[in-house]
């Protein structure tokens, strides 16, 4: 009697470990659906984008979406690192702005709106690197050391960064950079932007870091379960000091590439133009989720491309300009609608 | 204290796994440990059990390096242990599976197994990660223990019991081989702690040491070959299992004391108030048939219970036991997956809250810093804030109307405070579970569901508590629902229902109740 029941307990564990293993499959085609959630959107975008107008798809505009949307993405990489740790950093705007301004400041004559000191262009991005590290180094530590709310902390130090960065030049444009300065976000290779071959080593390099660097786990424990990753040894606090750093130096290439590309340094680049909204957008889209541990590389250059393309169809088509900001919300929330159908619960959250 | 009689002790060659020696750690001015000795052998499982608030997880935070002793030392495999920064070392000889889940959810299973030190290619300080070797150990850490979960599975696609599997594979593979089990049945179903069993059994037999810390004594009796008792901070008792027998458990986990001999009753209904008998019948009962409801950690299956109008009830069983479940879901916090809960013929809509207080429920929840009170707003407004309907005019409610309505009610529980305006978040932990109480009564509920009432609340304000429930159920004739753990709160119930495992176990209906018959019922021992 005893031994039936023993033989049926043993039974529905098998049965139910069968069970397991396969929900653990689909499971894992699951996930790799949501990797790929914005792929079919994309699709359909190219798709609407050649039938609306017959210029989209040449090399020469896709070139020319690649080289626009190339110093977002950066930006974007680093907003997601930031976002996998379980923080945020609104700032990187105006870092964005602040770093190649102060660089371009020092290296073109009184002139050109600079200050006439005319340093070596290459000490300039020197200094725009640094500027970047010292800003997220400021907003590491405040955050995770001073324990203060990241959001407050990254929103107070965008303005002041943009009120320098207005400051330094009351209001002017340096322009005329030198080649050297400008090469990144002006420079090309065939007919191929320099800027977007960069910016997709950044994608890549980051994507492979995060997936086969033991520093790429570690963000993902942080950001998924701080206490787990405490616990197991990772050096919590330091990590996430880093990524801040990594951030913001990423948003000052970003700002490197964008400066390069316009030949002059606008007091409005980054908080100006307001893109750190196209920077959330972009990484939600893609996937990287706001509560942290969650996203990738893949998602977040997928939702940099679906903001170019659908900037460039309204562009192409000559949408009228009052309505273009109202067309581009109504647009990224239609995109944000359908990563979360087709990534189901936990994407784009 | 009387060292357990064990082979692997009398063998002087073998240090045990770990050791603490005369711990005494004091938070604040609250002992949590006294002098406390403790020994994980080898192959040995060591039961370690005693009533909430005993020391327990404080000497399990101490054995896992989460914060030092004040006096006293740690000890593992015979050496100090390392220093307190230094959570690799301590992982590598020791480790914990906590009741709360350590999985990152994101990552997969393997790299669970391997949080913080995965393994990687060629020079280490390149850091690297060998994806193929990290699945490969893990596979085989798997295989060799006997246990079953896909490597690559993403750990929040897993199940509760794998979880645990997840986190006692990673001690393993740090090479540990002493752990710490805290509650480890508490999520768990029947099926899977029988599981969980098999393993421990496994893990012991090839020589890891294992301290199982738990509520429920029959399930120390069924897989430790030793136990502990810790009461108020003290080690009371250590033994061998086969010298002990249940009632030596339950003995030790509580004193001598008997709950009826504690606390005379309060307040005797002495005035001439309505008399109770008549109250009682005027108001509906409360009636719940059939509940049932899942979710980790807790379970109720196919609950029923009726409180006749005027009945104070007592619910009470260990944590997870479904008690504190079973209030939620009559005061509309909870939604159960199946059976309905009616006041009368009033049939109420599962999980509406508001709801449930229009038709007359009210509800002192748990925990009252989340669900209690508003911190920032003044102790009159969080009073009366079940009532706002009837204090305002047009919408518009003013402080006087307010504090008229709240300043009896914070006489007769003296709540002490600077003024009905004073924010709560400046209260006493005892004054603010006052306000939640008083905003629980100033709807003039025909049914109040408390639970836990007199947690962290001091003995004078335990009292009044208490006994502002009892006056206003005589006097008003509203029925009480009291699910508590705290054993002495029962004292005013006519009747209480202990829960084991999400099944009403037994029910007394005597009063007074005896203390040692209402722990040995929870602990799901001695039907009557």
């Amino acid at each position: 009697m005893s031994e039936t029941k023993d033989n049926l307990a043993a039974l529905a564990a098998d049965v139910e470990s069968a069970l397991a293993r396969r929900r653990s499959r689909s499971a894992a085609a699951i996930s790799w659906i949501r990797e790929a959630a914005l792929l079919p959107v994309l699709a359909v975008l190219l798709i609407v984008g050649a039938v609306l107008n017959s210029h989209f798809l040449t090399v020469s505009n896709m070139t020319g979406i690649g080289q626009q949307i190339s110093a977002l993405g950066v930006v974007v990489v680093g907003e997601s690192l930031i976002l996998l740790i379980g923080g945020l950093d609104l700032s990187l705007e105006s870092t964005f702005g602040l770093a190649p301004m102060l660089a371009a400041w020092l290296l073109v004559p009184v002139a050109a709106a600079g200050n006439g000191m005319l340093l070596n262009p290459y000490l300039g991005i020197v200094i725009l690197l640094a500027v970047g590290a010292a800003v997220g180094l400021v907003n590491g530590l405040l955050i995770v050391k001073g324990r203060l709310n990241g959001f407050i902390v990254t929103l107070g130090m965008t303005i002041l960064l943009a009120g320098i960065q207005d400051g330094i030049v009351k209001g002017q444009a340096p322009f005329s950079l030198p080649t050297a300065f400008g090469y990144l976000g002006a420079a090309y290779i065939g007919s191929i932007p320099l800027s977007l071959i960069v910016t997709a080593v950044i994608f890549v390099g980051t994507g492979v870091f995060l997936r086969y660097h033991r520093l790429g786990r570690a963000i993902y424990a942080v950001g998924g379960n701080r206490e787990a990753a405490r616990a197991a040894g990772i050096k919590v606090d330091q990590v996430r000091i880093g990524v801040y750093v990594a951030g913001s130096i990423l948003a000052a290439i970003g700002g490197l590439m964008e400066a390069g590309r316009v030949s002059s340094v606008a007091p409005t680049q980054g908080y100006g133009e307001g893109i750190i909204f196209s920077v959330f957008a972009a990484a939600v889209i893609g996937g990287v989720s706001l509560q942290g541990g969650r996203g990738n590389m893949v998602g977040a250059a997928s939702g940099v491309i679906l903001l170019g393309f659908v900037q460039n169809i309204l562009d192409l088509e000559n949408a009228p300009n009052y309505w273009i900001e109202a067309i581009d919300g109504g647009v990224i929330l239609f995109a944000l609608f359908l990563a979360r159908v087709i990534g189901g619960e936990a994407s784009a959250e | 204290m009387s060292e357990p009689v064990i082979p692997a002790a009398s063998d002087p060659g073998i240090a045990p796994a770990a050791e603490a020696v005369g711990i005494h750690k004091r938070f604040g001015s609250t002992r949590a440990l006294a002098g406390v000795d403790l020994s994980l052998e080898t192959g040995r499982c060591l039961g370690l059990v005693g009533r909430n608030g005993a020391g327990k997880s404080t000497l399990v935070s101490i054995l896992s390096g989460l914060y030092p002793p004040d006096a006293g030392e740690v000890r593992l495999d015979g050496r100090p242990a390392p220093s307190l920064g230094d959570m690799a070392a301590w992982r590598g000889r020791i480790a914990t599976v906590f009741q709360h889940s350590m999985v990152v959810p994101s990552l997969t299973v393997a790299e669970n197994v391997f949080l913080g030190r995965p393994p990687s290619h060629g020079a280490r300080g390149i850091g690297v990660v060998d994806w193929r070797r990290m699945r490969e150990q893990t596979r085989e850490v798997m295989a060799e223990w006997g246990f079953d979960v896909n490597a690559d599975t993403a750990c929040g696609n897993l199940t509760v019991e794998q979880r645990q599997v997840v986190e006692i594979t990673r001690a393993l593979a740090a090479g540990t081989r002493c752990l710490l089990l805290d509650e480890p049945t508490a999520a768990l179903e029947r099926g899977a702690a029988q599981r969980l069993f098999e393993r421990i059994r496994q893990l012991q037999a090839q020589g890891v040491a294992i301290l199982y810390i738990s509520h429920h004594l029959e399930e120390v009796f069924e897989i430790c070959t030793d136990v502990a008792v810790l009461r108020d901070g003290e080690m009371v008792l250590t033994a061998p299992l086969g010298e002990v027998t249940k009632d030596d458990l339950v003995a030790a986990m509580v004193g001598q004391k008997l709950l009826h001999a504690e606390r005379p009753l309060v307040s005797p209904p002495a005035q001439p108030e309505p008399p109770v008998g008549a109250a009682r019948s005027d108001h509906p009962a409360l009636v719940v048939e059939g509940v049932t409801f899942a979710s980790p950690g807790v379970f109720l299956g196919n609950v029923s219970l009726t409180i006749r109008g005027g009945e104070r009830v007592g619910v009470t069983g260990l944590r997870g036991s479904g008690a504190t479940t079973l209030a939620r879901i009559v005061a509309g916090a909870a939604t159960p997956d199946a059976g309905r809960v009616r006041l009368g013929d009033h049939v109420l809509r599962p999980g509406d809250r508001a709801g449930a207080l229009r038709a007359g429920i009210g509800y002192i929840p748990e925990d009252r810093q989340a669900d209690g009170f508003v911190p920032l707003l003044g102790a009159a407004e969080n009073i009366t804030m079940t009532v706002t309907d009837r204090l305002a005019r047009g919408g518009f409610i003013g402080p006087r109307r307010r504090e008229a309505l709240a300043a009896p009610m914070a006489r007769r529980l003296s709540l002490v405070s600077a003024g009905l305006g004073q924010p709560v978040r400046e209260l006493s932990g005892g004054n603010q579970q006052k306000v939640t109480v008083a905003r629980a009564l100033a709807s003039d509920p025909v049914l109040i569901v408390a639970i836990t009432p007199t947690r962290g609340v001091d003995v004078a304000s335990k009292e009044l508590l208490l006994s502002e429930l009892e006056r206003v159920t005589s006097q008003t004739g509203a029925s009480l629902l009291l699910a508590t753990d705290e054993l002495d709160d029962l004292v005013i119930c006519d009747r209480v229902v202990v829960l084991v495992r999400g099944e009403i176990f037994t029910e007394f209906t005597e009063p007074p109740f005896d203390r040692e018959a209402l722990i040995a019922a929870t602990e799901g021992l001695g039907a009557s």
